[in-house]
């Protein structure tokens, strides 16, 4: 009966993790459905806003804010969304790998780097990175991100793009393709690329209150800082996503395992009733 | 349909209203403002305040902004909403929390080299801030 107790104590205790990676997965599944509720519902003011911009940009071809224009790139800043806990797969690596590519080309330019980052996994792995300097950090947004608790690090990128500090703003955030698939991507928050004009069917003239650079500095600033909202919105739900596949795979593991030690369990069960009938039927004989 | 107003009110958050108005009164920064349909267009910016929107036949519905911007257009009029109170003073506080959350992660490594890549960081930092303040007196 030798290893027979051990290996019922390890079905125990497999079976225990089981319990607890199957109810993450079905935590992660209602979470992701309201992530995913809050990632559609963020759109429209993002859409809205572009809107405008389309329209101002048409009517204003002769202002050109510094968010519009093209400088010579002598250093970037980089916003980084990861999540604030782990296991959920390879998200968080992906999306590194993405941000790591955008670093190392710069550097390979000899561009200097700010970071900005956003979920203590980003924060976590960025730090022991050399040659990047951390300029900003916001961590344990929760499941809801608020945009209130982002506008600190935005402001610290745009005030950084305002004084020239940095040439060019990119952000590293997961997109939701899919349950299944979440991407790591880079994208270019500033200077603006341009609006598709095609869009726009109606032309308008606006009369301005106070005056139209204020008002376009202040919705350029908000447009900016929505990206950045909808992004930390995006990446709850790829977390939810990708912590549920994660666990469900976990979990499906911890079945297999299981079943292969109940065979194991089962078949020195019976070696040892096999061997304890022979020693009786050999002692029997004996007499 | 001739005098009604398209009146969306959204926030990064969400859509907070959406839905045809005889009236809508809204807290400009230059005064309050009632747009009725055919108002000219105009862009402006909002400060914290009620947005009143009257249809016929329904009560009279009111939401509370925290600024943002207004565009309207002869048949529509869009509420761009803050959901928080923004102030330059309040946005400078949060820029300086989160210079100090990174400075504070930054500080936690040990080792030497380490501590000294953190506080020349440090001595960065603290030349943004006084930059960024002396930018506030500026102002």
């Amino acid at each position: 009966m030798a290893g027979a107790k051990e290996i019922r104590g390890k079905i125990v205790s497999i079976k225990n993790t089981q319990k607890i990676t199957k109810a993450m997965e079905m935590v992660a599944a209602s979470k992701m459905r309201k992530a995913q509720d809050r990632m559609r519902a963020a759109r429209p003011y993002a859409e809205k806003i572009r809107k405008i911009i389309g329209h101002l940009r048409q009517v204003n071809l002769d202002y050109k804010h510094p968010f519009t224009l093209e400088r010579p790139v002598q250093s970037v800043g980089i916003v980084v969304i990861s999540t604030d806990r782990g296991l959920c797969g390879s998200l968080n690596l992906n999306l590194f790998k993405a941000a790591l590519g955008a670093i190392r080309e710069a550097q390979g330019k000899n561009v200097k780097v700010y970071l900005c980052v956003i979920g203590s996994k980003a924060l976590q792995f960025f730090r022991r990175l050399s040659g990047v300097e951390i300029a900003a950090s916001v961590t344990h947004l929760g499941d809801k991100p608020k945009s209130a608790d982002l506008i600190g690090t935005s402001k610290v990128m745009l005030d950084f793009y305002r004084d020239t500090k940095v040439d060019q703003l990119l952000l590293v955030h997961n997109v939701f393709v899919n349950t299944m698939t979440q991407k790591g991507v880079v994208s270019q928050l500033l200077p603006l690329q341009t609006i598709d004009k095609d869009e726009l069917q109606e032309r308008w003239d606006y009369i301005y209150e106070p005056d139209a650079a204020e008002i376009l500095d202040g919705i350029l600033m908000r447009y900016i800082e929505s990206q950045i909202f909808q992004g930390a919105v995006e990446n709850v739900a790829c977390e939810m996503a990708a912590r549920m596949v994660a666990m469900k795979s976990a979990s499906d593991n911890a079945g297999k395992l299981i079943d292969e030690l109940q065979l194991i369990y089962n078949k020195a069960r019976q070696a040892a009733i096999t061997k304890e009938l022979s020693e009786i039927v050999g002692g029997a004989a004996a007499v | 349909m001739a005098n009604t107003i398209h009146v969306d009110i959204v926030s990064a958050e969400g859509q907070i209203f959406s839905g045809e108005a005889s009236m809508v009164f809204v807290p400009g920064s230059q005064g309050e403002l009632g747009i009725a349909p055919r108002h000219a267009p105009l862009l402006t910016t909002l400060k914290a305040g009620e947005v009143r929107v009257q249809s016929d036949g329904a009560e009279e519905q009111s939401f509370y902004v925290g600024g943002g911007t207004l565009e309207i257009q002869p048949n529509r009029v869009t509420v761009l909403a803050d959901t928080a109170a923004r102030a330059r003073d309040l946005d400078e506080a949060a820029a300086v929390a989160a210079k100090q959350r990174a400075e504070d992660a930054v500080r936690e490594r040990t080792d030497k080299v380490e501590i000294a890549e953190a506080q020349a960081e440090l001595l960065r930092a603290v030349a943004q801030l006084r930059a960024i303040e002396r930018l506030r007196k500026k102002r």
